[in-house]
């Protein structure tokens, strides 16, 4: 039993890793980023090909995962995205539904549309087990591992949010851009930081998960899904709201396969839709935020 | 008569191109036989546009799970077929009935919260039934899909034949039915306070409509037409699969519908004929890549706005702003 507890963090744990950049674009920015898992996808793909063309250590492609998302983030923002801030709801999900389309059909074009296997390090692959009977607790290596990087990145990101120059004039921007700008913050360079920040986050979510959740080229519709619920019980003003929705999800969904496999996906959506009728704007709300 | 009904029956009247288009719709079958099963598909395409545009174009819920009800009706209708007896319209009859149900059942679910919000709970909703329909594999056929549903003849007289010259009616006159049925809907007293709703919801419960109940109607409505469209496509290809519910769907109606424009009636069929078209040519040529075309073509679409893109001359000279949405 713990051990499914503990899956479940360390599969939550991941969730949040691929969803925070999500929560920063929709909930910080006001924008409904359907492509989202396209930038992870990018990243995990880095990772693959990284590791299998060039020998590339797994450790040192994780931060080339984040970089190559974070660069192709910040050139779509530049481009495409930038104009789109101030359309309505509709076009931005019309726009990222069809970049996501493109993104399924260029990385099936490119590499094929088998799934790719990522090759861990010996160090990650063992299991350590403790206690016996009902009680006992099997953890993964390669879990322990992403548990450590998430939490590791809840903090850095909770401390810049709150803590740092940057932070209060991302706060600023959002709450009011004309104000901000009026103060003298450059607020296009603040949302183009933020933005490549997100999508890299994807990116190194995109190249941690690649061995859980498996990578081919439907990744990004097939997990859009899981980001959005996250984003959207979590509610988007904070960092921990997310968190605490991922981890809530992740022990949900991998608890409900285990003991009722028949079910499936189906408690993960129930629970999303009692969550939302119950509280609209997401389990954690900034009060008087938008 | 006052002012107002005066207005109303005025942007109801039939215009006079429109009854030679219907008519013109109704012949193709008969001039282009090898089209047929095209024509069949459009009608049910267009017809389940329609659906959405009643919720979207005049009542501004965004929705990206509305293949659910069209799921739903595809799949009763199927096994209604299967399991009670094939007559056309009693299944068809039955395939509106519970996506009715089912739209009633949800319509609870988009009261609430942002457009956000909205987008996931329907989101969920064709989810969760694609989930049921894949799990439940001793009713549904799994994965499979539901095979063999044998439809009888329409009318008692109509066998569906292998060019789908029937099917194509069929389709056609269930959606002229239902057009002018939507039609006289939208240009009703209740389709006004649907686009008041749409246009500005304070002020639309300031002036005493009962936002929540208009809401919870029109959102059932949409979900009997998609069941309807789902019913036609059941019974003219005599399959349903899992691939009903998915997401692409839901997001294709939406292309389809804006690229016809949001809010006209005429907007998801034009949309449907193009769509089809496009979708047609494009994968007689790259069959699996076409849906990076179909991304493509909606990036641009968003970034050049749809008006400037099929009113090209507008490129030129002054950008007016506006316009119909």
């Amino acid at each position: 039993m713990l051990t499914i507890l503990f899956d479940g963090i360390a599969y939550g744990m991941l969730l949040f890793i691929l969803a925070v950049g999500l929560a920063v674009t929709m909930g910080l920015m006001n924008f409904i980023n359907l492509a989202h898992g396209a930038f992870a996808m990018v990243g995990g793909y880095i990772t693959v090909l990284l590791m299998q063309q060039f020998d590339v250590p797994f450790l040192l492609c994780l931060p080339l995962a984040f970089l190559g998302s974070a660069l192709l983030g910040a050139v779509l923002e530049r481009t495409l995205y930038r104009p789109l801030y101030h359309k309505p709801h509709l076009d931005q999900v019309l726009f990222s539904i069809g970049l996501t389309f493109m993104a399924v059909a260029s990385a099936d074009y490119f590499i094929g549309s088998g799934q790719q296997i990522v090759q861990l390090p010996e160090w990650l692959k063992g299991r350590t087990e403790l206690g016996d009977g009902a009680w006992m607790l099997g953890m993964g290596h390669y879990r322990l591992f992403i548990i450590a990087v998430c939490a590791a990145l809840t903090v850095a990101l909770q401390y810049v949010l709150t803590k740092t120059r940057f932070g209060s004039r991302l706060r600023a921007s959002v709450d009011d851009q004309r104000v901000a700008a009026g103060m003298g913050i450059n607020v296009n360079v603040v949302f183009l930081t933020t933005f490549a920040v997100g999508s890299g986050l994807a990116g190194l979510g995109g190249a941690l998960g690649a061995e859980v959740l498996g990578l081919d080229p439907s990744f990004p519709l097939k997990f859009m899904i899981y980001f959005l619920i996250v984003v959207a019980v979590g509610g988007t003003s904070s960092i921990t709201g997310p968190l605490l929705a991922a981890l809530l999800l992740g022990v949900a969904d991998v608890a409900g396969k285990y003991y009722i496999p028949k079910l499936g996906g189906f408690i993960v959506y129930s629970l999303m839709i009692a969550i939302l009728i119950w509280r609209p704007q997401g389990l954690f709300v900034r009060k008087g935020g938008k | 008569m006052s002012n107002t009904q005066n207005l109303l029956r005025q942007t109801g009247r039939w215009k006079r191109w429109e009854i030679p288009l219907w008519l013109l719709a109704l012949v193709l079958p008969l001039v282009l036989p090898e089209h047929a099963l095209i024509i069949n598909e459009i009608a049910i395409v267009a017809l389940f546009a329609l659906s959405l545009d009643l919720i979207l174009g005049f009542t501004g819920i965004v929705s990206l799970g509305h293949a659910a009800f069209f799921g739903m009706g595809a799949y009763s209708a199927a096994l209604f077929a299967k399991l009670v007896m094939p007559d056309p319209l009693v299944g068809l009859a039955v395939g509106i009935a519970s996506a009715t149900v089912l739209g009633a059942l949800c319509s609870a679910t988009i009261l609430r919260g942002t457009d956000l919000t909205r987008l996931m709970v329907t989101l969920g909703v064709a989810l969760i039934l694609g989930e049921l329909a894949n799990k439940m594999d001793w009713l549904t056929g799994g994965a499979d899909g539901l095979q063999g549903v044998m439809m009888g003849p329409l009318l008692g007289q109509f066998e569906f034949d292998l060019y789908g010259r029937v099917a194509a009616w069929y389709s056609l006159a269930v959606l002229l039915v239902m057009f002018v049925l939507t039609r006289r809907l939208v240009n009703s007293p209740f389709g006004a306070t649907l686009k008041a709703v749409r246009d500005n919801r304070l002020r639309a419960m300031a002036i005493g409509i009962a936002v929540n109940s208009r809401l919870v109607l029109v959102y059932t409505v949409a979900a009997a037409l998609a069941g309807a469209a789902g019913a036609l496509l059941a019974q003219t290809t005599g399959f349903a699969s899992l691939d009903l519910f998915e997401f692409h769907r839901s997001a294709d109606v939406m292309l389809i519908l804006v690229v016809g424009g949001v809010g006209w009636l005429y907007g998801g069929i034009t949309g449907a004929i193009v769509f089809k078209l496009m979708q047609d040519a494009i994968s007689s040529i790259t069959p699996q890549y076409w849906t990076f075309w179909i991304g493509l073509f909606l990036v641009v679409l968003v970034l050049v706005g749809r008006e400037r893109l099929f009113r090209p001359w507008t490129w030129l000279g002054k950008r007016k702003t506006g316009g119909a949405a």
